[in-house]
């Protein structure tokens, strides 16, 4: 188990390294000139630009200046973004507010999609069933704008309930409506999986053996159904954490949170490379380790999977 | 002696105005009493995270702008109209329009305490100059004698020779050459000074500046980068630009749509662009709050000389022919809900010598039978290659161009007939880029907004021969001269002349077809007063109060 833990690991170099020279290669190959992005309307002299250039290493070829990023990486060393910030403030910045809407969201989708899936699953075809099926279907065919937009304007313009926007702080509270908004989705689809994996398992043999041994219906479902029945759901929630961590741009947007995804759109519309790599690769050791953890959760779930 | 009914309410009004006036600070000018406004208010107001450190001379966009011009004050400071006024300036002084000597008010200090003098200019200027400080706004003291010298790249000079401090109250600048408008620009962010401590860690100094203006830092640290700026009064400061509330915090919005639900939620105060989806209702949702307000900018379709058939006399024509065909009035009331004015040349009409009846304004006219006549002509004397159909080239990452560029496009190929469409660029840099490497395979819409309010200001830097943002590569030695001979001129007044002399040539040539004035569309929530843009689109922020 521990070799298994250190295997996987070392295996994030690897992915370290292609991640991080393949999306530098994906920046640097964006059309325009970065220098244009930080001159603006009115344009700089040649002086001035040749000098940014310089700053940046924008000057040098694509390998020397990816090999200048992964030298500053290796020595703790991020560099600084177009506006001559550390990168390194800026993600000790945004990753805490991005990580507790994730977490939060990810919470959310969890509780209510599995609860709801479970008494969905147990009930097939009943007035419950059908009506969160057609819920479901709902949230997953409107854009998750339309519905940000909607919750905001009825929940934060009308209602006055919280504010429409997230303050600095990033309060809890602040917080709950866009995570309600990004974590939507994620919900149907967790309900959807969770029921559709329940009615396969209430009729499976352990169960049939578990109820004539006189065990409670509590304890069957629960202990028998429900635990068997998550293994395809925490997939699913490991993979939705990365993508709920870097996706969040729209919801983001719409609540004027200062995260992640809104900091990697608008380096990347900047062209600021050392940047958009920086925050892609804490983002894929984030998706790496969500992964290992899933892993890790089969085992326990399921006895019969076992790792060495 | 008996209290009367008067009596009392006379002390009650007493010791009112005691207590205000005791905790308004030094608000002792007479125009903030009237109003009865609240002046202890802190005001929230909509802002744009700076794109570079807060040093004048490394800032060129709205976001920092913003912050510099209250914290900061220069010689002189721009009133709503944009008419110059002195601020830190005693006197302005010159005799050729070449040699200027420059008097300081005496006593100004920054928040450190220190002393403004002459050398806080200088040194701020010379610092802006310098290549090797690589400052984003350096050419704007292009004008001054010493600084090719000082900016050629690689360069290691560190002052320009044109500058000479006479004492601490006193500098002379020499230009390079005559310029009777120079006074005028020196409002503009990248003038302002600079104390000392600035030059000995500008990096830091950029996080927490330190300015004489209006408002200063309300700590260190004030600056949360991405959320918000928060700006106090700054009690030592005397001048035009008093502050009439508590304070300015500055938050950091994303994106406008987001900022106006908090607007008509009251959960911000002044928001200074109403965002394009709530143009049509914005009246309606905030009724007396709203605001429409003519600011110096415009918007305009450069089109480059080096493509084949847009130069010489067959070009000339096709250009006037385009402009011609294009129905401003009615894509303003349509598209814009008239919140953009019609161009009648190539400026603004905020600014002082705007004249809306120059000779050759009505190239500017929707006249379609006259257009479709000059496109005639220009096919007599050479065939359109109709291999190169044209385009019109926007930025699609900021601003709703699409919109207004497609029904430009409209407008020509229904008048005209011919091949054009809009080209829309992923993002503004790769829009740039093309422009400044010649690359551009048609127009390009561009949006101008003043520095500082003077005619040349929307002339020189665009249509100049090999001037920085000469997008179309327009080059007319007649145009230049009059430019110059402008600039040279004794008195503003007979130079804005000039300007409008050298405007008729490119309202005849059009290098670029000018569409459309810029309005400011914004509004206020329910707790504030006293809501007024300036000439160049930007609230007054000092000006308001709470209720």
């Amino acid at each position: 188990m521990t070799w298994y833990i250190v295997r996987r690991f070392l295996q994030m170099i690897p992915v370290f390294l292609g991640a991080t020279l393949l999306v530098y290669f994906l920046v640097f190959s964006l059309p325009g000139d970065a220098t244009a992005a930080i001159c603006g309307d009115r344009g700089c002299t040649p002086a001035v630009v040749a000098g940014l250039r310089e700053q940046y290493n924008l000057d040098e070829p694509f390998f020397v200046q990816y090999l200048l990023y992964l030298k500053g990486v290796l020595t703790f060393d991020l560099g600084t973004n177009f506006s001559g910030r550390p990168i390194a403030t800026i993600i000790a910045e945004v990753f805490p507010t991005t990580a507790k809407l994730a977490l939060m969201a990810l919470v959310l989708e969890a509780v209510f999609g599995i609860v709801f899936g479970l008494v969905a699953g147990l009930r097939k075809g009943k007035l419950f069933d059908s009506s969160v099926l057609v819920l479901s279907l709902v949230v997953i065919a409107v854009p998750i704008f339309v519905l940000g937009f909607l919750m905001q304007f009825l929940i934060g313009v009308k209602l006055q309930w919280t504010n429409p926007t997230v303050s600095g702080d990033a309060t809890f509270t602040e917080l709950l409506l866009p995570a309600v908004v990004l974590g939507l989705v994620s919900f149907a689809y967790v309900l959807r999986l969770t029921r559709t994996s329940i009615i396969e398992n209430v009729n499976a043999d352990y169960v049939r053996t578990a109820t004539a041994k006189g065990l409670s219906r509590k304890r069957v479902v629960v202990v028998h159904v429900l635990r068997n029945s998550l293994i395809p759901v925490v997939t699913f929630l490991g993979a939705d954490l990365g993508a709920l961590m870097g996706g969040a741009i729209v919801t983001e947007g719409i609540f004027n949170v200062n995260g992640v995804g809104n900091t990697l759109y608008r380096a990347v519309l900047n062209g600021d490379g050392p940047m958009v790599v920086s925050i892609v690769t804490f983002l894929i050791l984030i998706f790496v380790l969500a992964n290992l953890l899933v892993d890790l959760l089969y085992a326990w779930l399921d006895p019969r999977i076992r790792y060495a | 002696m008996r209290y009367t009914r008067s009596s009392t309410m006379l002390s009650v009004a007493a010791i009112a105005v005691l207590a205000l006036s005791a905790c308004g600070s030094d608000t002792d000018s007479s125009s903030d009493g009237g109003g009865g406004g609240d002046t202890e208010a802190v005001i929230v107001v909509d802002g744009s995270e700076p794109q570079n450190p807060l040093i004048p001379t490394s800032t060129n966009e709205v976001g920092g702008g913003a912050i510099l011009d209250l914290v900061f004050a220069g010689l002189v400071s721009y009133d709503a109209d944009g008419k110059s006024q002195n601020e830190v300036a005693e006197s302005i002084e010159t005799e050729d329009a070449q040699n200027y000597t420059i008097t300081l008010k005496e006593g100004k200090t920054f928040t450190n305490g220190d002393p403004v003098t002459a050398s806080s200019f200088v040194d701020a200027w010379n610092y802006g100059a310098a290549a090797k400080n690589a400052q984003l706004s350096s050419y704007f003291f292009e004008s001054i004698e010493g600084y090719d010298e000082a900016s050629a790249e690689g360069s290691t000079v560190e002052t320009m020779s044109g500058l000479e401090v006479v004492d601490d109250q006193t500098f002379t600048v020499k230009l390079a050459q005559p310029e009777s408008d120079w006074p005028l620009r020196l409002g503009y962010s990248a003038f302002y000074p600079l104390p000392a401590v600035a030059f000995e860690d500008t990096a830091a100094f950029g996080e927490n500046p330190i300015g004489n203006g209006p408002y200063m830092f309300a700590s260190d640290g004030a600056w949360q980068h991405n959320q918000q700026i928060e700006l106090v009064p700054n009690d030592e400061y005397e001048g035009p630009q008093e502050a009439q509330n508590g304070g300015i915090t500055f938050k950091i919005y994303q994106n406008d749509t987001t900022a106006y639900q908090d607007l008509v939620s009251d959960n911000l105060d002044v928001l200074k662009t109403i965002p394009t989806s709530d143009i049509k209702n914005f009246k309606n949702d905030l009724g007396e709050r709203s605001i429409e307000s003519p600011y110096a900018g415009n918007q305009t379709i450069a089109i480059p000389y080096y493509l084949p058939n847009w130069d010489g006399e067959a070009g000339k024509l096709r250009r006037q022919a385009l402009s011609m065909a294009i129905n401003r009035d009615e894509i303003t009331e349509v598209i814009f809900s008239n919140g953009r004015e019609p161009a009648k040349e190539f400026t603004a009409p905020v600014l002082d010598g705007f004249n809306p009846d120059l000779p050759g304004s009505e190239n500017l006219e929707f006249n379609p039978d006259e257009a479709k006549k000059l496109w005639e002509q220009a096919e007599e004397l050479e065939p359109y290659d109709e291999s190169e159909p044209l385009t019109i080239g926007y930025n699609a990452d900021k601003g709703d161009h699409k919109t207004w560029v497609e029904a430009v496009v409209n407008n020509i190929k229904n008048n005209l007939d011919i091949e054009i469409s809009g080209k829309p660029y992923a993002t503004f840099k790769e829009a740039r880029t093309d422009a400044t490497d010649e690359k551009l395979t048609g127009a390009l819409r561009s949006g101008w907004q003043a520095d500082y309010p003077s005619l040349y200001n929307f002339l020189g830097p665009i249509y100049a021969t090999g001037a920085g943002s000469n997008d179309a590569r327009y080059s007319n030695p007649d145009f230049d001269e009059k430019l110059t001979e402008g600039l040279a001129a004794d008195s503003v007044e007979e130079g804005n002349e000039m300007m409008n002399e050298a405007q008729e040539m490119i309202l005849e040539d059009l290098p670029a077809i000018p569409l459309w004035y810029q309005v400011a569309q914004g509004g206020w929530s329910n707790n504030v007063d006293g809501v007024e843009f300036g000439w160049n689109g930007v609230p007054l922020y000092y000006a308001i109060t709470g209720k």
